[in-house]
């Protein structure tokens, strides 16, 4: 190679570099900084979405864009209250199984067409029919049969009464798609372009892991209320990447915050961090199937008992959630969470009462249990693990081990029984103490401790056929303690959601549900 | 050359059809499927999935359907991000990653051979000590630290750059990650031309040069630097593979819609069909690179012949 060849080698590459720097990728939207674009609000979402079909979605995160997207025929308030959506207002027959709902006759799709109860009905349907393969089609399976009486008319035939069915209808799993769209494209019928919709948006860009653009839809029917023209979900899963765009004024909301980052926030942006309770419960599950649980209730209640809840809550998780004493958490409605009789012992009688019954369980010194505890990979999981397997060395003299699966792992082993103490959590589907109840039916998924009590089950089910709210109400109780008193699984805290939200969004109603639709939100000038 | 060539794409084929087979089975080794979740599903749904996306069918089965959509062109629909195909996923992050990917890797070999250069030829002086000892903290500084840390002070405390997104490719979305990702490059660039170069400068045919009374500059540039950069371009090969198919860390601290972050994601998902798309793209990837350095190899090194 002579000089002149190198020197033209050289020269291509520094080109290349420009080139390669500065070409700009067409067609694709420059994205505004917060202060130049007030009517386009920029929200973290966590995960990109598994898909943006209401019927198959799982995942909350997705939710959130799936109720600016749609809407139920029951939608919810900027406190997360119901109230109508297409439906404007209906009626129940005294039994509570005959639900007539009346749809808005101005309810209109993203493109002009007109929206009625065949739609509704259609969607319903879809839902739960096989070939879907929707994860909440269960929800669902309380709707015997439905009519549809004319375009504004719709009856629902329930197999129980069902008192938080409004509560059901407000999920995206019935949420209505546009039948026409979903047949000409199938699974594509999701995309900008493709995509037909009845909330207050409708989808015009997506960009895998990048973004997801909505714009306003005039034909929804209370469009002259929305009060942001655009919305952008940003799928962002790092927490402190969220958080350092929140900081660089790239978004307006995040889905969360880093917990470490807490004291920090909490001292630094007081007025943008909200922490809210949340319909969650975090809990260790113990499998019934095996030793040393199976028939050991005694030991079970030991191992709950000598947990310090308030030191976890306060000092390990340290973002504001709430020690556990019941499966069912604050917040349900009509429902008081029944605690542990010893949630408000003093700890020292509390840890006498623990060593008590681990001696009854044949436990000592000389003989301590040796217990393994599962949890899937996360520093949050460890450090939790950490604290309780040292209190139940220092209170009981247990020898615990822990372990680490990554997720899927840890599913299969928790499907298969193979492990003994595991972590888990549930979060509650709908504000109603039915959706904690029913996860500890014997033949519920959330279920791998194995606990099967004929008792509990005729209770739940006697409740899903009452039709009486201060019955029902009583049942539920009455079943909650009787699962507590049996210790299948050691409630540890309860959730709550965290999130910062720009002083200049108006209208962000912390809530249980942790629902905030964004057109109930809008800019403060 | 050219019989050289043909043989070496044709070698190709047994190497990724070994690789498909391994990634194949070793996926569907792995505890847990792409429909678990926290609460198991109903078992006739389950069973609906598994019958749409063909898993209840015999592994054998599902091996040679998939072999022959790969050989079609189609990589199946992607289990996790339900609404998209393989294929489109990673032609849509196709483009991001070889943008950050060659930029990088342009900036890396740019500055690298630059600094590698001048550290030989002012051997222990400050600038070859300063040049080493910066080179040596980009190569020990992981990039999950090196990548926030930057965001702070550029984009939160200055506010001169963007915290992260993709902007559509704007110049200004690009430059942080770019740097993050060229700077261990860089630096390793810089010290395995600087071994190199001083390795050449003491060879006799440039002290030949030398003594006929070349200026230095021609010493260097045209007898010197050709030989010193056979390290690197045996380095540049995977390493720009392993760029340009996406930096998992690098994507996702800054949130950019490539395709490094699928390879991880649809292993922890269990998305079957997306991790062989990316394997599959992957070892082509590599196959490919790899082939055109043995031929900038002969370029460079009169030595080598094929």
């Amino acid at each position: 190679m002579n000089s002149i060849s190198s020197k033209r080698a050289w020269l291509v590459l520094v080109l290349v570099a420009v080139l390669s720097l500065t070409a700009c990728a067409e067609g694709e939207r420059q994205q505004p900084r917060s202060a130049t674009a007030q009517t386009t609000l920029y929200r973290g979402s966590g995960l990109e979405p598994e898909t943006l079909d209401p019927h198959r979605a799982r995942s909350v995160e997705t939710f959130h864009i799936l109720r600016d997207l749609y809407e139920g025929l029951i939608a919810e308030g900027p406190g997360g209250e119901l109230g109508p959506g297409i439906a404007t207002h209906w009626q129940v027959s005294d039994d509570g199984l005959t639900w007539t709902f009346t749809l808005r006759p101005d309810a209109r799709w993203s493109n002009g067409d007109a929206l009625t109860a065949v739609d509704v009905a259609w969607s319903l349907q879809r839902a739960v029919h096989p070939d879907t393969g929707s994860y909440y089609a269960q929800m669902l399976s309380i709707i015997a049969d439905i009519e549809v009486v004319d375009d504004t008319t719709l009856v629902l035939r329930l197999t129980g009464p069902t008192p938080y069915l409004l509560g059901l209808l407000a999920q995206p799993v019935a949420f209505p798609v546009h039948r026409a769209s979903v047949e000409t494209h199938s699974e594509r019928f999701t995309r900008p372009g493709n995509n037909v919709s009845n909330g207050a948006y409708q989808i015009t860009d997506w960009v895998t892991q990048s973004h997801i653009h909505l714009d306003r839809n005039p034909h929804y029917w209370n469009d002259t209320e929305t009060g942001i023209d655009s919305v952008v979900y940003m799928p962002i899963e790092a927490e402190s990447t969220e958080l350092a765009r929140y900081r660089a004024g790239d978004l307006h909301m995040t889905r969360t915050i880093p917990n470490p980052q807490y004291e920090w926030l909490k001292r630094n942006l007081p007025g943008e961090l909200h922490v809210t309770p949340y319909l969650s419960t975090y809990f260790y599950g113990l499998n019934l199937g095996r030793p040393p649980f199976a028939d050991n209730p005694a030991l079970r209640q030991a191992l709950s008992m000598a947990i310090d809840r308030e030191i976890i809550a306060g000092q390990v998780t340290g973002a504001g959630e709430v020690p556990a004493y019941s499966w069912v958490p604050p917040g349900i409605n009509n429902y008081t969470p029944q605690r542990v009789e010893w949630a408000d012992w003093p700890k020292e009688q509390r840890e006498a009462e623990a060593r008590r019954l681990y001696a009854q369980a044949g436990y000592s010194a000389t003989n301590p249990l040796q217990v393994e505890i599962r949890y899937n990979t996360a520093e949050s999981h460890r450090r939790i693990a950490v604290a309780i397997a040292s209190m139940w060395r220092e209170t009981l003299g247990v020898q615990a081990t822990l372990l680490n699966e990554e997720w899927q792992v840890f599913l299969q082993n928790r499907v298969s029984g193979n492990l003994q103490v595991y972590r888990s959590g549930w979060v509650g589907d709908y504000n109603d103490a039915n959706t904690f109840a029913e996860a500890m039916l014997h033949n519920h998924g959330l279920n791998d401790m194995g606990w099967h009590n004929e008792a509990y089950e005729r209770l739940v089910l006697t409740a899903g056929r009452t039709n009486d709210a201060a019955r029902r109400r009583a049942l539920l109780e009455q079943a909650e303690r009787l699962m507590l008193s049996e210790h299948p699984m050691i409630p540890i805290y309860y959730y709550v959601s965290k999130s910062l939200v720009k002083p200049e969004v108006g209208g962000f109603q912390p809530n249980v549900m942790n629902v905030h639709p964004t057109r109930h939100l809008w800019f403060k000038h | 050359m050219f019989s050289y060539s043909v043989r070496r794409l044709l070698g190709a084929i047994p190497t990724l059809l070994i690789l498909i087979t391994i990634a194949f089975f070793m996926m569907r080794a792995a505890p847990g499927g792409p429909f678990d979740s926290e609460k198991s599903l109903p078992p006739e749904i389950q069973a609906n999935l598994d019958r749409m996306y063909h898993l209840d069918e015999p592994l054998t089965k599902q091996y040679l359907r998939y072999l022959g959509n790969v050989l079609k062109g189609d990589l199946g629909p992607s289990f996790q991000y339900k609404d998209w195909s393989v294929n489109e996923l990673i032609l849509r992050g196709l483009p991001v990653s070889l943008r950050i990917g060659l930029s990088a890797m342009v900036l890396a070999l740019l500055l690298g051979v630059l600094a590698g250069t001048l550290a030989a030829l002012r051997q222990n002086t400050p600038i070859d000590y300063s040049v080493m000892s910066v080179s040596m903290t980009g190569i020990s500084i992981p990039t999950f630290v090196m990548a926030p840390l930057l965001i702070l002070v550029f984009a939160v405390y200055l506010g001169w750059l963007p915290a992260g997104g993709w902007g559509g490719g704007a110049l200004r979305n690009l430059i942080l990650p770019v740097i993050v990702l060229a700077l261990p490059k860089i630096a390793y660039i810089a010290r395995l031309t600087r071994g190199s170069m001083i390795e050449v400068l003491r060879s006799n045919y440039i002290r030949t040069a030398r003594a006929k009374g070349l200026p230095e500059r021609t010493v260097i540039l045209r007898h010197a630097l050709k030989p010193a950069l056979l390290p690197v371009v045996s380095y540049i090969g995977p390493s720009t593979a392993a760029l340009l198919a996406g930096s998992l860390v690098v994507e996702q601290i800054f949130g950019l819609p490539g395709i490094g972050r699928y390879f991880i994601q649809g292993a922890l998902n269990r998305d079957y069909t997306l991790v062989m798309g990316v394997v599959i793209f992957y070892g082509s990837f590599i196959i490919m690179l790899n082939f055109l350095v043995d031929l900038l190899y002969a370029w460079l090194d009169p030595k080598v012949k094929y």
